[in-house]
């Protein structure tokens, strides 16, 4: 058996060694970037010369206190609705994960709730709590009353924001970490139970501490989403960055320079949000292959840390 | 004879219809080593994990040092325990797993003080000495500070005998530690489990090497089907055995 080694027998063989080669051309490209650099810049155009921007205004309102003042209050909004809204979700996972059909059941109700309730309506609702129950009692349940609350000095606006974004969040934020403690295998909660620790030292120090790693680059899209939703606070005269532009020029009547501050500090924040996300999934998924010297072994327990930390 | 340490008395378990183990006794001695060879699916885990109570028998008993595990003495009746006195027994009895398990998100060190740190509260500079003793002895002291993901499985299943160790149990259960690994990888796992051995612990071991339940095991137990069909000396279980299901068996994996 012989194989034809020579790829000209029979034919003539043409060398493609040095010879010049065309590459592809893309004519399409060029056409549809030519008409997008077209749009760009009557965009650009109509931003700098339409008299209406003011630009000068927006330079004069950008770092004003009480726009500072109401970004303030937006970043304590966010963080606040998103602590709370995340520590019921672990509760609320967990519950839906546990034997208990009650515990099970609430859990689901809870999430058919909340996720069905838009946060406008609950926000709206919380705040005008007191029409419903006018005084908020602490108590032995059916029993005697402790102490008592006038339910208007409990529910702010500010508190019932709060719990409108935090509830909505919670049941997301389950949902997710759900997933993420059932991602965890099996084996590692075994493993752990085999060594002597307790249900709760597992889930503690073994199960969440994966699943919160899982469960990261979602709650980091939540946690922009919450940014932005906060603005919905101004519907309860909140001062947070959307109202306190919105006061501005309700009495100067700059209405669209100011929502153009209000604009720039919201796209300012996400832009932020949006590169620390970035950086932190990045140090997710470096390889722990690669780390170093365990230097330093006192990391945060809780918070993912992989590697140097 | 006196008082095995553990005691498996008519355990009997099912999963849905399926009738996983019947009517199962046993006895450990302190010090010895049991080897539990049989065809797969036979509930050869399914016993070990009986023992510490991964999983909860429908009928019958297992005892640690003559109390029932899972239950308290209360008077004349057993109470079921909570899951935080099952902990403590469970403290006693180390498991290694096909799959290791370790834990990806701690070094390898740690996954070895964890146990001793959180569950048994020693200060963290001992549980580092003693886990380094322990990591020495299964020949990865100098893995100590790396990840278990940059582990071969080898080494993966060392760890997770030291992680186990660490606890300082009066009973090991193996559960086929070495099935999962390639060829050339499993003497090193075997030689660790020899040494354990020669040390006096007392082990359970469910396997396929059949070299090692030779040499090692003072006993050799073989299930099929959910019954433990044999048990005695592995001269006689190899050379001799009683059963055609266990000859049958044996002439296949031998
Ligand atoms: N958690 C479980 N749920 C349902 N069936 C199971 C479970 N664990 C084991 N089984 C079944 O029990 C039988 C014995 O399994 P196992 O104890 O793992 O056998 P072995 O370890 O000897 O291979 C098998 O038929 C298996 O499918
Ligand atoms: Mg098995």
């Amino acid at each position: 058996m012989t194989v034809a080694s020579d790829p000209a027998e029979g034919g003539t063989f043409r060398s493609a060694q040095g010879v010049r080669k065309v590459p592809l051309r893309h004519p399409w490209w060029w056409v549809g970037g030519v008409v997008l650099l077209l749009l760009i810049a009557m965009f650009v155009h109509l931003l700098v010369t339409n008299e209406n921007m003011r630009w000068s205004v927006v330079l004069e309102y950008l770092f004003d206190a009480e726009i500072l003042g109401g970004l303030v209050t937006t970043l304590e909004l966010t963080v606040l609705a998103m602590v709370f809204g995340l520590a019921l979700g672990i509760l609320l996972a967990m519950m839906r994960l546990s034997a208990n059909p009650l515990f099970r059941s609430v859990s689901w109700l809870w999430l058919w709730f909340f996720r069905g309730v838009p946060p406008l309506v609950q926000m709206v609702f919380w705040f005008n709590l007191a029409t419903l129950i006018p005084e908020l009692k602490l108590g032995i349940p059916f029993g005697p009353v402790l102490r008592s609350w006038d339910t208007n000095t409990v529910i702010s606006s500010f508190s019932a924001a709060i719990l409108g974004l935090a509830l909505t969040e919670s049941a997301y934020a389950a949902e997710m970490i759900r997933a993420g403690i059932q991602a965890v295998s099996k084996g590692q909660t075994e493993a752990a139970l085999v060594i002597g620790m307790s249900t709760s030292q597992v889930m503690r120090r073994i199960v969440l501490p994966q699943a919160l790693r899982i469960v990261i680059p979602p709650i980091g899209n939540d946690l922009i989403s919450m940014l932005k939703f906060t603005s919905l606070v101004s519907v309860l005269a909140t001062p947070d960055l959307l109202y306190s532009a919105q006061m501005i020029y309700s009495r100067n009547y700059k209405t669209i320079p100011l929502l153009l501050v209000a604009t720039i500090w919201y796209l300012v924040l996400t832009t932020l949000l949006t590169v620390a996300q970035q950086h932190f999934e990045k140090r997710l998924t470096l390889t722990r292959a690669t780390a170093g010297p365990a230097g330093n072994t006192r990391r945060l327990r809780f918070l993912p840390s992989f590697g140097k930390a | 004879m006196n008082l095995p340490l553990l005691r498996i008395e008519q355990v009997n378990k099912s999963f849905g219809r399926n009738h996983v183990l019947r009517d199962v006794s046993l006895d450990v001695h302190a010090g010895q080593v049991q080897c539990v060879i049989g065809p797969s699916g036979s509930g050869k885990s399914t016993l070990l994990r009986c023992v510490n109570w991964l999983e909860v028998p429908d009928s019958g008993h297992v005892y640690l040092e003559g109390e029932p595990i899972g239950f308290r003495w209360k008077g004349a009746s057993l109470h079921e325990m909570t899951s935080a006195q099952l902990a403590v027994q469970r403290r006693q009895m180390g498991m290694v797993f096909q799959g290791f398990h370790l834990f990806p998100h701690r070094r390898v060190i740690e996954n070895v003080t964890e146990g001793p740190i959180i569950v048994n509260g020693l200060d963290r500079k001992s549980a580092r000495e003693q886990a380094m003793d322990l990591l020495s002895k299964v020949g990865l002291a100098e893995k100590a500070d790396a990840f278990p993901e940059s582990l071969s499985g080898g080494q993966m299943q060392r760890v997770a005998i030291a992680r186990s160790l660490a606890m300082r149990p009066k009973l090991m259960l193996f559960d086929e530690p070495t099935s999962a690994l390639d060829p050339e990888l499993v003497g090193d796992v075997l030689d660790v489990m020899k040494d354990l051995a020669y040390e006096g612990m007392t082990m359970v071991v469910v396997t396929h090497e059949m070299a090692f339940a030779r040499d090692v095991a003072d006993h050799v137990v073989f299930m099929d089907g959910g019954c433990l069909v044999e048990a005695g000396p592995p001269e006689q279980i190899f050379a001799a055995p009683e059963h055609e299901r266990t000859r049958s068996f044996l002439s296949r994996v031998l």
